[in-house]
Order: structure tokens, then sequence, then C-alpha cells
């Protein structure tokens, strides 16, 4: 690879004021989290840009991660060579062979900060230029769109060559924003919430119910993929798998069964409050979107909100099935989300539910079950998990 | 000691492949179609295969279709693309030396009411891509000219060959890469648009290939049940076949040296060029590791014999249509004078082979030519 260095582009947090320090030192420890096992690795950060080095290969495998970091609006490998006509020449040769140039223009941008380089700047412009059409004849020049821009950056240590850009995730660094608890289920929707949320900068830590024996281990390996799957996006997220088997039959059996599936939110996000509250997140994020079943509609919100006055996050609320599938291809979940296993919420579900249960007589129900103490035992045993992109190891990387 | 140079026809199996077989039907034999956790692992495993196979070949948005070998992917490309495509047209376009697997299933099709065109080939077996040009019309939904020929090895000039598919028509491109895999580096997919593999050929096991075709360019199903392969070929998949299959994969490509093949090639092409009793019938562009030769006035036959008492395993040009004893559509296709037709044998070469068998099989040739010299008068050996 000819490539030395990245150079990466902040996203909008570079229109920050006194806060973007702390944007660029998580925005740092997120890259670094990201790439922990390339040892080459060196960052250096700037006020409005990252120096990125490492060797051929570590750079290789930093290119491919990197386009998934929030925070990061784009980024650049850049070849550098002497500040002699001829190695310019050579590098710029060498930078065009990884390019596709059927058909395509291009341009040569010079700036110059040694000005003891002999040639002025439209001198070099002119002899790059040359250089690169002699060698590839079916480029053409475009000096105002062109498809192909090489950037050379002639400075005191040396010159530098780029011509590639590379898209990031954009959106602020993952931790920039506060904590939040992400209900993860195991569906569609909640890891393309997750990842919306981590977009905007939050840390996410995600909790999921399980209702073992009917729910199965791979229901729960399921969720725990989807974990490692958006931790992609800006490190590690801690899953909580809550034990919901006795809560549920308690509910069964005592609430009626068209009601049922909104006593069961209830509970849930009354655990997932005070799990919110323990581990200091500031608010509950649900992969909820209005309309899509009997529980997301805007009555059945108003019974299951009244359990609590945290914000509930809800980024998915207006748009529709169709555009979560899009992202939730775009960012890799979906494939894993339609694992056809029985979570919690499908094994006990009703023919058919109240899509306008009424406050009061939910819970009048409920006030025949002593559910506080339930909610302190399944908070209590519930496992935790670091969900990681690098944890999994290729399982049959022996075997293949 | 056995020397074993009949490789085109199938390879020993290579050992870390055989234990990949071994352990992946141990371990992981359920069927990757269940719902339980068992069944669960064993998808992995099939699918890790899968992506392993797409990405080595360049693709891995590509679809692998595990078959049970070359012919039956042959099959699915030639009769799946033709079934799917007829409401667009129903001419179809192959070469003469084609493998029986492509060329049967086309004349298949003619049965049922399919146009097949079959390219000629000149002395060292190419098609012309000018002919190609000039049979396409726009009823032609299928062009299928395979990459390297087994018999002689002969390499298509598929890159051109494709320029003319996409420039004339809006035909599927198929190539048949039995041959090819591991040898030299795929069209795919770059310039075709579905190629057949095959583990057996490149120190796989048997009963285990695929076809490997673009996303959205997978042909119509020819088999039905139970839908596996996402419909496109339905049965129990072979799990284990397809572990190996991408470990053989992944061994042929990291680890296979060509030079050698190259080297043992130009060996005896030289040896044999000035004999007056031998044709060299591989072209020198073609392949490295097949070298088919044909001996005058003899058959094929008496020179496997003679070569087999001495140890070494060689084949009359295809073993697949060998024991049938009749002149093969290859040979006839590249217009071998009449007195040579009938002795052709190939040699091909494996990974296993050593420098100091080829020199054994050199002398062999040498004492072959001298005893069928005694047995001819004068006039015949000129």
């Amino acid at each position: 690879m000819i490539w030395n260095e990245l150079l990466i582009r902040y996203g909008e947090m570079s229109l920050k004021g006194r806060n973007r320090k702390v944007f660029i030192q998580k925005l740092t420890a997120n890259i670094k989290q990201i790439l922990h096992d390339l040892q080459s690795v060196k960052l250096k950060a700037e006020r409005d840009r990252m120096f990125l080095y490492a060797t051929s290969d570590d750079l290789e495998q930093a290119i491919e991660r990197l386009s998934d970091v929030a925070g990061i609006q784009s980024f650049s490998p850049i070849a550098k060579c002497e500040s002699t006509v001829e190695a310019i020449q050579q590098t710029a040769l060498a930078i065009f062979e990884t390019e596709d140039t059927e058909e395509k223009t291009f341009k040569v941008e010079v700036r110059r900060t040694d000005k003891s380089f002999p040639l002025v700047t439209g001198e070099l412009q002119r002899e790059i230029g040359g250089t690169i059409l002699k060698a590839h004849s079916n480029l053409s020049v475009n000096v105002k769109k062109p498809d192909i821009l090489l950037h050379i950056d002639i400075r005191n240590d040396g010159s530098f060559l780029s011509s590639k850009v590379y898209k990031g995730a954009g959106g602020m660094p993952v931790g920039s924003n506060g904590k939040s608890l992400l209900m993860l289920s195991g569906g569609i929707d909640s890891p393309v919430a997750g990842y919306l949320m981590m977009k905007r900068g939050v840390t996410i830590e995600a909790i999921h119910f399980a209702s073992p024996p009917f729910t199965s281990e791979q229901a729960q390996e399921k969720v725990i993929e989807l974990g490692r799957q958006i931790s992609a996006y800006g490190g590690k997220i801690k899953l909580h798998i809550i034990p919901f088997t006795d809560i549920q039959q308690a509910i069964v059996k005592q609430v009626p069964e068209n009601v049922s599936i909104t006593s069961t939110r209830r509970i849930m996000m009354r655990i997932a409050d005070q799990l919110r509250n323990e581990i200091g997140a500031l608010a509950i994020v649900t992969g909820e979107s209005l309309g899509q079943v009997a529980s997301q509609t805007l009555e059945s919100f108003t019974a299951i909100n009244a359990v609590t006055s945290t914000p509930i996050l809800r980024p998915l609320i207006a748009t529709d099935k169709l555009e979560i599938i899009q992202i939730a291809k775009k960012i890799g979940t979906y494939e894993t989300s339609i694992q056809p296993f029985e979570d919690c919420c499908t094994v006990f579900t009703p023919s058919s539910p109240k899509t306008k249960p009424r406050l009061e007589k939910v819970e009048f129900y409920e006030s025949f079950i002593g559910f506080e103490p339930m909610i302190m035992e399944a908070i209590q045993n519930r496992t935790i998990i670091d969900c990681f992109i690098e944890e999994k190891t290729d399982e049959f990387s022996d075997l293949l | 000691m056995m020397i074993y140079l009949d490789n085109s026809a199938t390879t020993i199996p290579d050992a870390e492949v055989l234990e990949t077989f071994t352990r992946a039907n141990l371990e992981y034999y359920a069927n990757p179609a269940s719902l339980h956790q068992a069944g669960n692992q064993a998808e992995r495993l099939l699918e890790s295969a899968r992506k392993q196979i797409a990405a080595l070949a360049g693709d891995s948005e590509g679809t692998v279709i595990f078959t049970s070998g070359g012919t039956e992917a042959n099959n699915l490309a030639i009769i799946g693309y033709a079934r799917s495509l007829k409401h667009r047209g129903n001419h179809i376009i192959t070469t003469e030396i084609e493998h029986d697997s492509v060329r049967n299933a086309c004349l298949h099709l003619e049965t049922e009411g399919f146009e097949i065109d079959f390219l000629s080939v000149n002395e060292a077996g190419e098609v012309s891509p000018e002919e190609l040009r000039q049979k396409i019309r726009k009823e032609t939904i299928l062009v299928s000219v395979m990459h390297v020929n087994n018999e002689i090895g002969t390499v298509q000039p598929i890159e051109a060959c494709s320029k003319v598919v996409r420039d004339h028509s809006r035909a599927i491109f198929h190539s048949d890469c039995v041959q090819s895999l591991g040898k030299i580096s795929l069209p795919y997919p770059e310039w075709v648009d579905a190629v057949t593999l095959s583990a057996h050929k490149i120190h796989g096991l048997k009963g285990t290939g695929c076809l490997l075709t673009k996303k959205f360019k997978e042909p119509e199903a020819i088999s039905f049940g139970g839908g596996q392969e996402h419909g496109y070929r339905s049965g129990t998949v072979n799990t284990p076949g397809a572990a190996s299959f991408a470990k053989a994969i992944r061994k042929v490509l990291e680890g296979n040296d060509v030079t050698k093949y190259q080297r043992w090639n130009r060996r005896l092409r030289k040896m044999m060029e000035s004999e007056k009793l031998v044709r060299i019938c591989s072209p020198a562009e073609g392949s490295p590791h097949i070298f088919t030769i044909a001996f005058k006035g003899i058959t094929g036959e008496v020179a496997v014999n003679y070569f087999q008492q001495r140890g070494i395993m060689v084949s009359t040009s295809s073993a697949c249509s060998s024991k049938a004893n009749k002149v093969s559509h290859v040979i006839q296709a590249i217009h071998l004078p009449d007195d040579y037709r009938k002795g052709v044998i190939r040699i091909s070469f494996g990974k296993k082979n050593i420098d100091d068998e080829i020199e054994i099989l050199a002398q062999v040739i040498q004492e072959f030519l001298k005893t069928i010299k005694k047995g001819m008068k004068q006039h015949d050996m000129e």
C-alpha cells in the first residue's frame, strides 16, 4: 500500500465552541477503542482535524473500520514523499494506479506551505497534471468538477498527497451527549433506535428481558450479537439481561388478557427506569414507532409512560417500517434481527390486545400484585454482558 | 510408488481439507435448516463457508449456490438461466469444446425449444470473439464459454468475449471455471456474471461444488423441494462439504505454486516439439497444469497402459469420456490430423507432484517413443 497516514475530518463537532476539546477527546478515545488491536496505530488530534499513523496493514484495517465511527465526517489516506518534483511525480502516479481512471476527469490541487520549493503552485500543478495525463490517456482534466481530486500539500517536513475521501458516520462522537438506557428486544427496530442515538453522541447501555425457559439461549445470543453489531459505532455496550419469567407469569395470571401487554410494558418500563437510575443514565431509548403494534399507540404510550417521568426517547416514532429496515440493513443488524426466535414479548402475546387501554383500569388490575419486590429481585439477578465488536472471535477460523 | 499425473480428472484431498470435513461432520452434523441450537451452529458454519468463498472470489456480495459438484452447477446455470430468461428469447451460445455437463444440458434444451449455437475453435482450441459477435442476436439470453478447457488446457479470451456480450446483448455470461480455479485468476466478477466451481479439482472433496453468481443474477431452480439455498437448490445442504470446499479454495489460492507447472510444461514441450510421432495439443499459452499430446498411429489407451506399467497415471483426453473409446468432441473440434486423433493422452499436474516425478515421466515418454518406433514402418514415422 502506498499510504502512510490518514487525515480524519471531524463531523459537526467542528462547529462547536468551548466543548470542542471534550468532543475531540471522546472521539480520540472511541477511535482508540475501535482500533485497539492494531498495535501500530498512533493518533494526533488537532483543533480541526486528526491524523492517524500506522503500518500499511493496520492502516488498511483502520480505513475499513473508521467509516462506522460517529463523529467522523470523512477521512482520507495520505501518501508522504520527499519534496522533490520527481518524488511527487512518482507518488502521484502510484496513487493513480489505485484509481479507476476509465473515462474519468481529474484535477491537481497544490498547497505550498514550504516556500523554498523550487516550483510555484501553478508550475507544479501543470508538471504533475502532465505526468498523469501521459500515463493515463483515458483521463482528462476538469478543474471545475473533477471525479478525482489529487491534493498535494508541500510542507516543511515533506510532501503529502491524497486523492480519496471516505465518508464517516457523521454526527457527534459517542459519549459527548450523556448516557441512556436502550430497551433492546431483538427485533429490527430497537438496534436502529440505539444506533441513531449513538450517532447523536449518546452513550448506550442496553436492557433486555428474558423469559427462560420460554425464550431460548439463541434468542439471548441474538441480542448479544445485536449489541456487538451496534457497538461498532462507538465502542463497548453494556447489556443487562433481566430474568422476567416470574413477573410475566404473574401478569398473565392476574391481568385480563387484552391489557396484559400494556401491563407487561409498564413493568418493563419500571424495571428499566430503576436500572437507569442505578447506572446513572438520563433517559430511556426505545425502538417504538407510532401505530406499529397495539402497544405503540398514543393511548398505550399514555398508559405505559405513566410509570415514570424520565424522558423516554423514541427516535423511530415517525418512521415507517421500510425506512427502519433500510437503516437496519445499512448498519448490518437486519440479518441478525430477522432470525426467528421467540422473545418474551411474543411468547405471551394475547390474541387481541387493546389498542386503547385505559390507564385507570390497568392500574386497578395491577394493584392486586406486589410488583415492587419482584422488580427488585429481577434487577438484582440480572446478567451483565459487555458487547464489543472485537470480542466475537471467528468461531470457525480454524475450520475454514 | 505411484506417480499421479491425472489431476485434471481429480486430485488427492488436502489433509487439512479432509480434517475440516471430518470435524464438521462430527461436530456440526445438524441440519442447518433446523431451528434448534445445533442447527443454528451448522447454519452459521455454512454461512461462514459461503461468505469465505464469495470473498475469495472477489465478490462478497455474490451468491454462492452449493451443489453436488461442477456438473450440477453447470446444469443449473445452463438450464436455470435459459428457463428464467425465456421471456426474453430462446437463443443460447456456447462453444464446441465445453464439458459434457454444459454441452448436454444445451442439447437437452433444444428439445425444449431453445436454439443453440456452438462457437467453433481454432487449432489451439480458442473461440473467436468475432464469431461470437456474429452469432449474437436479439433473442440471445445466455452465453456460456468455459475458462480453461479440461482436455487441452486452452484459456479462452473471456475478457474479449465479455465485451462482445455486453456491447451487443443483455445475455447472462456464464463460465465454467472448474479447471481454472487455483491456476489462473478467475474472470469473475469483472467479466462474467456466473461461474461454476468444483472442489475435487483443487484438492478438495468430491461431491462439492457451487455456482457463484452476481447478486440478483441468480438462475431459476431446476430441482424442487424444501427451498434450501434460498430456493435455488433444494435438498439438505452438505454443510461439512461446504466447509471443506471453503477451506480447499483458501488453501489453493494461498499456497498453490503455479510456476512449477509452467516449468514442467515448458520442459516437456521442449522435449517433444521436434518429435515427429507426437503432436502437442495444448497451446503454449494454455493453463500450464494441463499438457496434452497425441501419438501418431497408436491409441491413447496403449499409451496409458504403458505409462501405468511404470507407475505413472495419465489419462486419455478426458477422464469422464475416456472409457467410451471414441474421439472426444474437443479433439474433433481442434481438427487434429486423423492419424493422431486416437492417440491422445493428457498429463495434468497437481500440487503434490515434484520435479523428480516429471523427470521420470520424461524418461518413460522417451522409452515409449523408442518402443513404438520399433514396430513402425519407416514412412509412418515421417
